[in-house]
């Protein structure tokens, strides 16, 4: 039980890494920087390996609580602890190997960079956030890790801060998660009011022991599950960017490749899915939300997906696919398949995480070039990259046995029981998935080079600190499906299934989900998403392949004009953020600024100016000739009185003392008068 | 032949007497020191007489207290002598002159 | 016997006090003031206080009076040209005065007319009573006295010596 007593140093590590690099800064080697940078997750790693280990091999299927202390007490009390149950244990696995490997790779990449203590800082707090959002025993824990990687999300996309886009792009999603983060605490007000605690345990056994309490009517039409399923949704879809906040992770690809791998594919935009996989227990008493939750997974994951087509940007291209992927994820879990969700948020944190390291491999090698239309038949300067890159095209593609298949697989067989539609627009996504992914490959390592000369005699493949990571994940990338291989008949090997299973029970009386297809059935739907894969795979052959380069891609938008334009602008949708949010924004902005200009300081702020000196004047004048009337008439009063009066004031002693003797001689008469007379 | 004790006071009065309109009409300042040890005797005297009229209603210890009374204000005259004498010294050595009608400084 | 000593002493005081109150030269004052006090001093044996009799003669007329020759001397100031205030101060001054010298002296007149005293016997004008009441009943203000000497001492030696100017020694 040792690994998992030291479950709280998972998050603490790189925390203390992050506080360790920050403060030493620029001053030391960058020798001990690198050794803090990757110290800290390397340990974190271990750690977290032994721990999930441990509770896989004895605690499960319950799950490891670990207490730290009481946060706050009172009414609501809350703790800060840890919970390590199956779907954390995934979680945490994912998050710190991939994470380590990330760092890993940054020593190389960043290697030049002058800010690599500000980057490893960063990229450390970014991991403790993370892994305090998957280890968090309750909704306040989470929510912290939640804005912490967000803050994280923010510094690095605006890491180059002294060009003009990555900081805009920063703010941008920044004010986006905004929204989505407004919801999510609306929605753990809700949980508060209603449950008076923040606990998983607690709220979830409340649920469960009365599923039809949190099914009646609550606000806005909705049961209070709905309700509050849909708050949480919609912070999972400002954090996992989905439609209609997904815009600002194409954008956050300014930011440094490593950390567009890490943050913006592989783990950070995952966490709206892991929330809404955390909360099952609530989703599955909310069809509403979970219809709505497969709708817009499925309508985001085809609409990024024909947006990718059109982009050159080998980032764009896959941010686009990242938006489309997490599509995915949030069609598997809001048709009930949970597991299968998860399982395609870690193969795809291994494949996606390895295209953005590969990108980033060949923008290094390009001199920072990231169009692909400048690229072309780096096959051969860059071969590990290329064999990595090419694993990891096949698998998000879903071509067996490699891990996408398997996953993506999962999500389409939960869609089919759900419903016909999701399963064909995964179906169709999957096919242009596989065909925008082949037209990367090939636009990128087939062909003839279309680069520059100076650009050509500097291509060189990458370190081995950055080639590394790159197998690792290679080797992921191609096995991690085997661990999750589906139920087939007789055959039930599906060890991440079943790992899983406590998570996702079914609750009440919405245990029906677990629909399970005819063997036959079953794999025909695989043959069906495998064709629909090699269709797009030989579609992008047929326009990119062999020395063709651009010119098949151009012909395509030669004979569809305005389906190009509309796709290269990616539906206009910034265009009419910017038309009405924006715009609108500004517009109310100057409406203010007009009241502020006209209104207060014209009407209000002049005229209370002009009452203040009227009024002024006028007790100007009451002052003068009134007040200062009657300090002049009493000064007049005392200097008549003392001209009359100082003349007794001789100065005379003799006079003085005349008076006295007067005076004694009256209070004798006086005296006699009284006693005697 | 005794004499009638109230000759006593009413030659207390009469030094008293005196003693007021010497304080009240000279300019010297100490003339007129010399007049309030006059008008200070003339109460010595009525004390002393006073004293006497005691012991006739038969109090030794009434007669004493009276004497007693006077030794202390011989001794309070001797110390406002004292102190009277020494301001005048300073006053005159400022001023060059004790005529209190120039003394006017507390004068408008 | 008696009756002619206090008329005597009585005329002298009265017609001495006139003249310390009359005379424009201070000395003449001064010296007119001793021959009062020595008169009252007579009273007062004659009244049976033998002991303040002779306390008055050494302290007013040895003390007090040679200091105050001492400062008409030293100050040397002459005769007064006016009299102050002029004529109506002085008429003033003696109505009130003698007003209130007369309505004391009715008031005693009225109170003590006709009341006779005999002659005392030696045990009356003993002075061991007297100083064992001065130094017992009457210790303290006693010791308090003297403490009122000694400050009106050191008062009249800073007040006397002090010569702003110069900074020197009491002269002038």
């Amino acid at each position: 039980m040792r690994a998992l007593d030291l479950l709280w140093l998972v998050p603490l590590l790189p925390l203390a890494g992050s506080a360790l690099n920050a403060l030493l800064g620029p001053r030391v080697a960058r020798p001990l920087t690198t050794a803090v940078a990757l110290g800290a997750p390397g340990l974190s790693l271990a750690i977290s390996l032994m721990a999930v280990w441990t509770y896989a091999t004895t605690v499960f299927p319950l799950p490891f609580e670990q207490v730290l202390y009481a946060w706050t007490t009172g009414e609501l009390s809350i703790d800060v602890a840890f919970l390590l149950d199956p779907l954390s244990s995934v979680m945490v696995v994912v998050v710190t190997l991939v994470g380590f490997l990330i760092h890993v790779y940054s020593v190389g990449y960043m290697g030049d960079d002058s800010g690599y203590q500000r980057y490893f800082s960063y990229l450390n707090l970014f991991m403790g956030a993370m892994l305090l959002l998957v280890l968090g025993n309750n909704f306040l824990v989470m929510f912290v890790g939640w804005e912490g990687v967000g803050l994280c999300s923010y510094l690095l996309i605006g890491y180059y801060y002294e060009e003009e886009f990555p900081p805009y792009a920063g703010r941008k999603a920044f004010i986006v998660n905004r929204i989505g983060d407004f919801a999510f605490l609306v929605g753990l007000f809700a949980l508060v009011a209603r449950f008076g605690t923040l606990d998983y345990g607690e709220v979830f056994a409340a649920v469960a022991s009365d599923p039809h309490g949190v099914e009646e009517p609550y606000l806005l039409g909705l049961s209070f599950a709905g309700f509050v399923t849909l708050c949480l949704f919609i912070g999972a879809i400002g954090k996992s960017a989905q439609l209609p906040l997904y815009v600002w992770l194409p954008d956050a690809m300014a930011g440094p490749t490593p950390v567009s791998a890490l943050i913006h594919a592989a783990t950070m935009v995952t966490a709206g899915v892991y929330m809404v996989v955390r909360t099952n227990v609530l989703y599955q008493l909310a069809p509403g939300t979970s219809a709505l939750v497969a709708t817009v997974g499925a309508v985001t994951a085809l609409f990024a997906a024909t947006i990718a087509f059109a982009q050159t940007d080998i980032k764009k291209v896959l941010a686009y696919s990242t938006v489309s992927q997490l599509g995915y994820m949030f069609l598997g879990a809001g048709v009930g398949a949970y597991s299968a969700a998860i399982f395609h948020l870690g193969t795809h944190a291994f494949f996606k995480a390895l295209l953005f390291l590969g990108s980033g491999s060949v923008i290094h090698a390009m001199s920072g070039e990231q169009d692909m239309r400048r690229m072309g038949g780096l096959k051969k300067a860059l071969p590990v990259t290329f064999a990595t890159f090419a694993i990891a095209t096949v698998a998000i593609s879903g071509i067996p046995p490699l891990a996408g298949f398997f996953s993506k697989d999962q999500i389409l067989a939960g869609a089919w029981g759900e419903h016909k539609v999701l399963w064909a627009i995964g179906l169709v996504t999957a096919g242009l998935t596989a065909c925008y992914m082949f037209r990367a490959l090939l636009m990128t390592f087939y062909g003839r080079f279309r680069g520059t000369d100076e650009v050509r005699s500097h291509l060189h493949e990458s370190p081995t600190v950055m080639t590394l990571p790159l197998v690792v994940l290679a080797v992921g990338s191609a096995l991690a499906g085997l661990i999750g291989i589906p139920k087939l008949g007789t055959l039930d090997i599906n060890w991440f299934g079943h790992f899983l299973a406590p998570v996702v029970a079914p609750v009440g009386h919405a245990g029906e989900h677990g629909h399970h297809a005819s063997l036959g059935l079953e794999l025909l739907l695989m043959g069906v998403s495998v064709a629909a894969a090699v269709g797009g795979i030989w579609m992008a052959w047929r326009t990119y392949g062999g020395e063709r380069g651009l010119a098949g891609g151009e012909a395509w938008a030669i004979r569809f004009p305005t389906a190009h334009r509309i796709l290269t602008n990616k539906y206009y949708v910034d265009e009419i953020y910017d038309a009405t949010v924006i715009k609108g924004t500004w517009s109310a902005a100057r409406g203010l600024f007009r009241f502020d200009a006209g209104f207060i300081d014209g009407f209000l702020v002049n005229g209370s100016r002009h009452v203040t000196v009227a009024v002024s004047l006028l007790s100007g004048f009451f002052d003068k000739y009134v007040i200062d009337g009657v300090v002049n008439l009493s000064g007049w009063v005392m200097r008549a009185c003392s001209r009359l009066f100082r003349s007794l004031q001789t100065g005379l002693v003799s006079q003085y003392a005349l008076v006295v003797a007067v005076g004694m001689l009256v209070l004798t008469g006086f005296y006699l008068v009284v006693r005697l007379g | 032949m005794t004499v009638p004790v109230v000759w006593y006071l009413l030659l207390a009065a009469v030094l008293f007497t005196i003693g007021t309109f010497g304080a009240l009409t000279r300019r010297n300042g100490i003339a007129i020191f010399l007049s309030i040890e006059l008008m200070l005797n003339a109460a010595n005297l009525a004390i002393v007489a006073f004293s006497r009229i005691a012991l006739e209603s038969g109090d030794l210890k009434s007669m004493l207290n009276g004497q007693i009374l006077v030794l202390f204000v011989l001794a309070v005259a001797a110390a406002e002598a004292a102190v009277g004498l020494a301001l005048f010294i300073a006053v005159y050595r400022d001023k060059r002159t004790i005529d209190i009608n120039r003394l006017n400084l507390m004068r408008w | 016997m008696s009756l002619a000593v206090f008329a005597v002493f009585a005329s002298l005081a009265t017609i001495s006090a006139l003249v310390v109150v009359l005379h424009r030269n201070p000395v003449y004052s001064v010296m007119s003031l001793v021959v009062t006090l020595v008169s009252v001093a007579a009273l007062f044996v004659l009244l049976g206080a033998p002991f303040l009799g002779a306390l008055q003669i050494l302290v007013y007329t040895g003390a007090i009076l040679v200091l105050f020759l001492f400062v008409i001397m030293l100050l040397n100031v002459g005769r007064e040209d006016t009299d102050s205030g002029g004529g109506g101060q002085r008429v003033v001054a003696l109505i009130a005065a003698a007003l209130f010298g007369g309505l004391i002296a009715l008031l005693f007149w009225a109170r003590y007319q006709g009341l006779r005293v005999p002659t005392l016997t030696p045990e009356a004008v003993a002075l061991r009573p007297l100083a064992r009441e001065l130094l017992s009943t009457y210790l303290l203000p006693f010791e308090i006295v003297g403490v009122l000497l000694l400050a009106a001492v050191i008062a009249a030696t800073v007040l006397a010596a002090k010569n702003p100017p110069s900074g020197g020694a009491s002269s002038s």
